[in-house]
């Protein structure tokens, strides 16, 4: 059985669950208890919970993530919410320096079981300081685990997973995800952190994507169903650590990969998939990999500019046609 | 590689019918081997496992070749596990391992130093010794890609008969026969009556799949008699004669469009009739279809050729080297016969034995023809 849901209502719900479940979960973030969330996620669960496990926080990424960092240190199991990955920037050290490290840093005495959610991508003409994708450099941190749940699903189930890990696991949630409606099984055991996931199967060509790209993969592959090019699509779900035997059992399957990634091209999350696939699946390959990546700017204001920044699904259709030729 | 024929220098693998890690017994059919005679099935002498097959399919080697390397059973294997071509990591994700197998190819021998092809249908073609030159590629900017390679790999040869071969083989078997084995030709009529009412009365009981055919007489008479005449069973190799105890009775069989081959039937003296005509059956057919296996076609111990009802009245046989005895049967025919000073028809069959002089001699070729009559003339024995 299942139940249809929003991506906003599955993330709600989550936290909701992991509050009843244990009572040293709380929620904190900018506008999360009073308002609702800046997305509406916590929406009624300041009434639910009241103001001591949903806290509405000072504009201070670096004070209240650190505060997050120290409550998890000390026993509690903090859901910190950031607003969008651009302000995650001015927490990024106590991500790095102190969540990240400190297991290492203090020989495996501390760990740092904070769970901390933020918005990521474009596509809202939030302009160029709410709409970047950072991920791929939170991916590059060890230390961290990094999550992007695509589908409803996944964004009902790996909160709770999530907060399981002993260690500081980032969630990037794309905000134009939010209302998306989808089914969430009632079943969510089955649902790990683990493992990349095929969302279509294919045999021509691999499209390798995450997050907000998955729905653009997924409308590319059937416009190319329709033109005889079979695409495969793979969900990368987790950016740290990556799934390479899904990613090379994909690839050696259709011996072709794009890589659709939202963020900018230089030295991206695309890049380091691009690297793993030439160093472990080269003699499987047909084509050079490519990637489709967001324009190297900022992130414009202007619609038409926007959409043209970011990759679209008549991108992913024109390469993969180029890759696949005939 | 195995010889599965005087001339044979050497065959193409077609297909393997084991794979690496299987486990072998002697006698299973191993892989399909084509040579000029056709496809032949290998079996395995050995128990054991193959721990390596080292000849891929469709790779023509010279006779002698190793075809793949078989540990003993119980004993441990020694080789390693093949390059994997596509390294995968079965376990959680976790870090890149920076130490994975990495598969070298050397530097590109094309001519042309603009030739596009894929790593996938480099790979496949120098797996498979395809010459990238001249495919056409079907990938961006014409590069070659795998299915193109796929494309251009020569379909095996086909399990069947390659005549032309066939009919190659036979020019240097009987030359070499004729150039190497000084002949003697003895022979003898005898009255087949009391053999064909046997036969006829024994068929008529049966229903036709269980009904013997008269060349199964003869085969069963003459691998009997040759028992006692052991300087015709046997093989003349490097200057000397071996006799067999065995008595493995080639049966020359003629396939349609041209050609023939002599498969033997093993121990074919201690078979009963019904037992030799089940395997005759069983030879002929596959014959016909090219299927044949390698001990089969190599281990006659001496020959028998039976022209059948379409045949003539006699032939004069030549021996299939390293044999050195070949003993051919015309077609019954009736024939004015004197039974007790009165000329009457009988059915007649003119039976001849070529031999081979460097190892026996016309006396006791003789008295081997007059043995193989005694059995003829006494049908319920054989």
């Amino acid at each position: 059985m299942s139940r249809t849901m929003t991506y906003r209502e599955a993330m709600r719900e989550a936290i909701r669950e992991a509050m009843n479940a244990d009572e040293k979960v709380f929620l904190m973030g900018e506008d999360v208890g009073h308002y609702g969330g800046c997305y509406a996620v916590s929406k009624g669960l300041l009434d639910e919970f009241g103001p001591d496990r949903i806290r509405d926080t000072p504009l201070s990424e670096s004070g209240f993530t650190g505060a997050g960092i120290g409550a998890a240190l000390g026993g509690m199991r903090p859901i910190v919410e950031i607003m969008t990955c651009n302000f995650a920037l001015l927490a990024l050290d106590q991500i790095m320096n102190t969540a990240a490290t400190m297991r290492h840093m203090s020989g495996g005495q501390y760990h740092v079981p904070v769970v901390i959610r933020m918005a990521t991508g474009a596509g809202r003409q939030l302009a160029a300081q709410h709409s970047h994708s950072l991920e791929g450099w939170f991916a590059h941190i060890p230390g961290l685990r990094v999550l992007a749940p695509a589908t409803v699903a996944d964004a009902r189930a790996m909160l709770a997973r999530a907060l399981e890990d002993p260690d500081p696991v980032l969630i990037f949630e794309n905000a134009l995800l939010y209302n998306r409606e989808g089914d969430v099984p009632d079943d969510l055991a089955a649902i790990d952190i683990d493992h990349a996931s095929i969302r279509r199967e294919g045999s021509d060509i691999s499209l390798i994507t995450y997050g907000g790209s998955l729905w653009k993969c997924m409308d590319a592959a059937e416009e190319l169903a329709g033109i005889g090019v079979s695409a495969e699509v793979l969900d990368l779900r987790t950016l740290r650590p990556l799934d390479d035997a899904a990613i090379m059992a994909s690839v050696a399957k259709t011996r072709r990969a794009l890589i659709v990634d939202e963020g900018w091209r230089s030295g991206s999350l695309s890049a380091e998939i691009m690297s793993r696939i030439i160093e472990q699946g080269f003699w499987t390959l047909d084509t050079p990999p490519m990637r489709l990546c967001s324009a190297e700017v900022p992130i414009p204001y202007a619609k038409h500019m926007e959409e043209a920044a970011l990759p679209q699904v008549s991108g992913i259709v024109d390469a993969a046609r180029k890759l696949v030729g005939g | 590689m195995p010889s599965l024929g005087a001339d044979m220098e050497d065959g193409i693998l077609v297909e393997w019918l084991k794979a690496q890690g299987d486990t072998v017994a002697r006698g299973d059919i191993i892989a399909v081997v084509e040579t000029e005679k056709g496809a032949i099935e290998i079996e395995i002498f050995e128990d054991g496992k193959i721990e390596e097959l080292l000849v891929p399919e469709g790779r023509k080697v010279p006779v002698g070749s190793p075809l793949a390397k078989i540990s003993g059973a119980g004993e441990a294997a020694v080789s390693e596990i093949a390059q994997q071509a596509i390294p995968v990591e079965a376990a959680a994700p976790a870090a890149p391992d920076t130490t994975a197998e990495i598969i070298i190819i050397p530097p590109s021998m094309d001519k042309d130093p603009d030739l596009r092809a894929s790593p996938a249908a480099r790979l496949f073609a120098r797996e498979h010794e395809i010459d990238l030159e001249g495919i056409a590629g079907t990938g961006p900017a014409g590069a070659i890609q795998l299915r193109d390679v796929e494309a251009a790999k020569p379909a095996p040869p086909k399990r069947g008969i390659d005549l032309d071969a066939m009919r190659h083989a036979i020019a240097a078997a009987m030359s070499r026969s004729k150039r190497e084995i000084p002949h003697y030709y003895l022979t003898h009529r005898i009255n087949v009556e009391a053999a064909q009412n046997w036969l006829e009365n024994y068929n008529r009981q049966r229903p036709p799949p269980e009904r013997i055919l008269f060349g199964a007489l003869l085969v069963k008479a003459t691998a009997l008699a040759i028992r006692d005449y052991p300087e015709f069973n046997g093989l003349y190799e490097q200057g000397s004669f071996r006799t067999s105890q065995a008595v493995h009775a080639g049966i020359a069989i003629a396939i349609r469009g041209g050609g023939l081959a002599a498969p033997a039937i093993q121990n074919a003296d201690r078979l009963s009739l019904a037992e030799l005509m089940v395997q005759m059956r069983d030879l002929i057919g596959r014959v016909r279809r090219g299927s044949f296996r390698a001990s089969e076609l190599t281990s006659s111990t001496m020959t028998v050729n039976s022209l059948g009802d379409r045949g003539v009245e006699g032939v004069l046989p030549i021996i299939y080297p390293p044999q050195v005895a070949i003993i051919g049967f015309g077609k019954i025919i009736e024939q004015p016969w004197v039974v007790d000073s009165q000329i009457v028809l009988r059915p007649i069959v003119q039976m001849t034995l070529a031999a081979d002089h460097r190892v026996s001699d016309g006396h006791r070729g003789g008295l081997f023809l007059n043995a193989i009559a005694e059995k003829l003339y006494a049908p319920e024995s054989l």
